[in-house]
């Protein structure tokens, strides 16, 4: 195996400039502008581009974690569950004669929880995959919120909930402020901190980052604590949005995450990736989504879309780096 | 070694174990005996429920179990091949809703088609799922999780598109389809039949067959099956081709028996499969994983599906109950696989 050099600084050159997976992103984005403004007239509208944001975003607060576990190497597919789970906790709890604002606060309280089991699970039984730990509580969480709430909707919330899902800043969608906020912690988390560069460190060489006088444990704690929480922002924002909450929802919504996640050129091997490319994939599955959906493509046609657009992104990496070494042996 | 595999385990403590005197501990009982502990499990379970209600060990019941637990069965084979070789298929219910509804559909446009042909036609649309899989899996090199979880979504929506979001119901598939699954051959059903032809061929194929010992030398350290020589590629399209085969075939007689094919057939259906592997031993480490095993993990979970309705367990409680029993149960193998590690490593002779 060729040793891998994780490079402090990228060397500038213009041919490494254009030949990066973000740029390939941005071509495609623009790719999808011209296909839905030929298909539909409403596409480009601002008004409608700025709303169709807030359709969209609330599952992209989950991205900017899953690309630190996917960083690392690991997975997490259970954030679909625990953003039911911490949403309709809140809504029971609110239900139940506890106050708004204290109920929001559970509802994060209960998402971290649940990252923080997944994190300690699978950092306990270092022989159990992160595939079946997380798939296994993603069973289990999403079990949970249908034993609390069975096949009821709950809502009624207070009309100032509404907020996070409907209104605006100075003209700008709050939930687009709110994750622009968040990129912003996130990706100084990951490029300017030495946390970050642990967590590169981690996706690289397990080993060698644990010998190195890294806290494996303790960081993938922290990252998969921090997916939960996201997960229960995003259940915030959704259930704002939806205005009840159901044991069901944000199904799939694992399987959004993670094919955006790789989209955007974060290697499921570990240790490549930046945020930029996940954000730039947000925007693109966003508006691929919305595009379609005002030319009417069912949403079952959007599932095989996606689901190829994960298998395409994974694919692509892989057969290029076959395509290089058979180079190099010949 | 973290990665050999069961048997070798025990007969390298059997080497060891010669010159000192023998010392069993718990975790070694555990992995000597998991199938007993698990019938022991099942006969103490089906007891306390028949306590609690004395319809549950009739005949009628038992046979209601066992034809709805054969089609959980004939999935497990495939499953259990698949996570020997470090894999995971969570497409399997996407893949058996998909050759299901081409199989109703085929049948409802031409009523009289022989069964055995549909199957063929189910077994066929499962077999090139499983293809496309194992091509990712195998040759693309793409995560098993990544590629499975992407096709789930490609071959769900495709059974929406070919049914047009419509159901194909009873009264459109004629008699002589129904009767695969209520039909018996030799007077046993005829899933149970099946599931019983598929068990013994399965049983062969990872015993006694070159390919299926490969699977397990895959499992048990990729890298130096490479090196001895085995086609790794060709043995992982392989364990990917037969898993959408027996999903398709699963598809056909899940649709036969219900009588009805809808888009959203058997969704989550792969889970209950993982934890009847998981249940039986199979770990999801790879390399370990046993016939018997499954068999008595997949008899578990159809007893708890249908025991758990009949103590009145609310229905909402089950995907608790579910998820549950499949953490116990890796964590469970995992201890066991711990301790069975540390046992070895004392009584290696230095």
């Amino acid at each position: 195996m060729e040793p891998r050099v994780i490079a402090s600084k990228k060397e500038f050159t213009l041919k490494g400039l254009f030949l990066q997976w973000e740029w390939l992103l941005v071509l495609l984005m623009m790719a999808v502008f011209i296909l839905n403004m030929n298909l539909s007239e409403y596409f480009l509208d601002y008004n409608n581009l700025r709303d169709a944001t807030m359709g969209f975003l609330d599952k992209a607060f989950i991205v900017l974690p899953m690309v630190f576990i996917i960083l690392m190497g690991d997975i997490d597919i259970s954030v679909g569950s625990i953003v039911a789970l911490s949403s309709v906790i809140m809504a029971d709890l609110y239900n139940h004669g506890v106050p708004m604002e204290l109920a929001v606060v559970i509802c994060l309280a209960v998402g971290a929880l649940c990252g923080w089991i997944n994190g300690m699970l699978i950092v306990r039984f270092k022989e159990l995959s992160s595939v079946i730990v997380t798939l296994a509580t993603m069973i289990i969480y999403r079990g949970i919120a249908y034993i609390l709430l069975e096949d009821q909707a709950s809502g009624n919330f207070p009309s100032w909930f509404k907020f996070l899902g409907w209104d605006y800043v100075g003209g700008i969608p709050f939930i687009l402020i709110a994750f622009a906020l968040a990129v912003a912690i996130f990706a100084y988390l990951l490029h300017k901190t030495t946390f970050g560069r642990k967590v590169y460190a981690i996706g690289n060489n397990p080993t060698a980052a644990l010998y190195s006088g890294v806290r494996v444990d303790r960081i993938k704690v922290i990252v998969f604590t921090l997916a939960g929480l996201m997960a229960a922002v995003t259940a915030l924002f959704l259930t704002s949005r939806m205005g009840s909450t159901r044991p069901n929802i944000a199904t799939g919504y694992e399987l959004e995450v993670i094919a955006m996640v790789v989209l955007g050129g974060v290697s499921t091997a570990g240790g490549k990736g930046r945020m930029i490319g996940a954000i730039l994939a947000v925007f693109l599955i966003g508006f691929l989504r919305y595009g379609l959906g005002l030319v009417n493509v069912s949403a079952q046609s959007l599932l095989i879309i996606l689901g190829l657009l994960l298998i395409v992104a994974v694919a692509i990496p892989q057969l290029k780096m076959r395509v290089g070494a058979g180079r190099k042996t010949t | 070694m973290k990665s050999v595999t069961q048997p070798a385990v025990q007969n390298a403590g059997n080497a060891g174990a010669g010159a000192r005197q023998e010392r069993i501990s718990v975790s070694a009982m555990i992995a000597k005996f998991r199938e007993l502990g698990l019938l022991a499990f099942i006969i103490l379970m089906s007891l306390g429920v028949q306590l609690r209600n004395p319809s549950f060990l009739t005949w009628e019941n038992i046979n209601d179990i066992a034809t709805n637990t054969a089609i959980l069965a004939i999935l497990s084979v495939g499953m259990m091949l698949v996570i020997i070789t470090r894999g995971i298929d969570l497409s399997i219910g996407a893949t058996l809703a998909l050759s299901g509804m081409v199989a109703a559909f085929t049948v409802k446009q031409m009523p009289d088609m022989h069964p055995l042909l549909v199957l063929a036609i189910g077994i066929g649309v499962g077999l090139l799922c499983g293809m496309v899989l194992g091509v990712l899996v195998a040759w693309v090199n793409i995560l098993p999780i990544i590629a499975t979880l992407g096709m789930m979504n490609v071959f769900r929506g495709l059974t929406f598109e070919t049914s047009g979001g419509k159901w194909v119901s009873a009264h459109q598939m004629p008699a002589s389809f129904k009767e695969i699954a209520t039909g018996s051959l030799l007077g046993i059903n005829n899933l149970i039949a099946i599931a019983i032809v598929i068990y013994i061929a399965a049983y062969y194929f990872v015993s006694y067959t070159r390919t299926g010992r490969r699977i397990y030398a895959i499992g048990s350290n990729p890298d130096s099956a490479v090196i001895s020589g085995i086609r790794t590629g060709r043995i992982l399209w392989l364990v990917y081709t037969v898993m959408g085969g027996l999903a398709g075939l699963a598809g056909v007689l899940w649709v036969s028996k219900f009588a009805s094919a809808q888009g959203d057939t058997a969704s989550g259906y792969e889970l209950s499969v993982i934890a009847a592997c998981v249940l039986g031993g199979v770990s999801i480490a790879g390399g370990v994983g046993k016939i018997s095993g499954i068999i008595l993990g997949s008899i578990l979970l159809g007893i708890l599906n249908n025991a758990m309705p009949m103590i009145n367990v609310s229905p909402f409680w089950q995907m608790f109950i579910q998820g549950s029993i499949i953490l116990i149960a890796v964590l469970i193998n995992a201890m066991v696989k711990r301790g069975l590690d540390r046992n070895n490593l004392m009584r290696r002779k230095i």
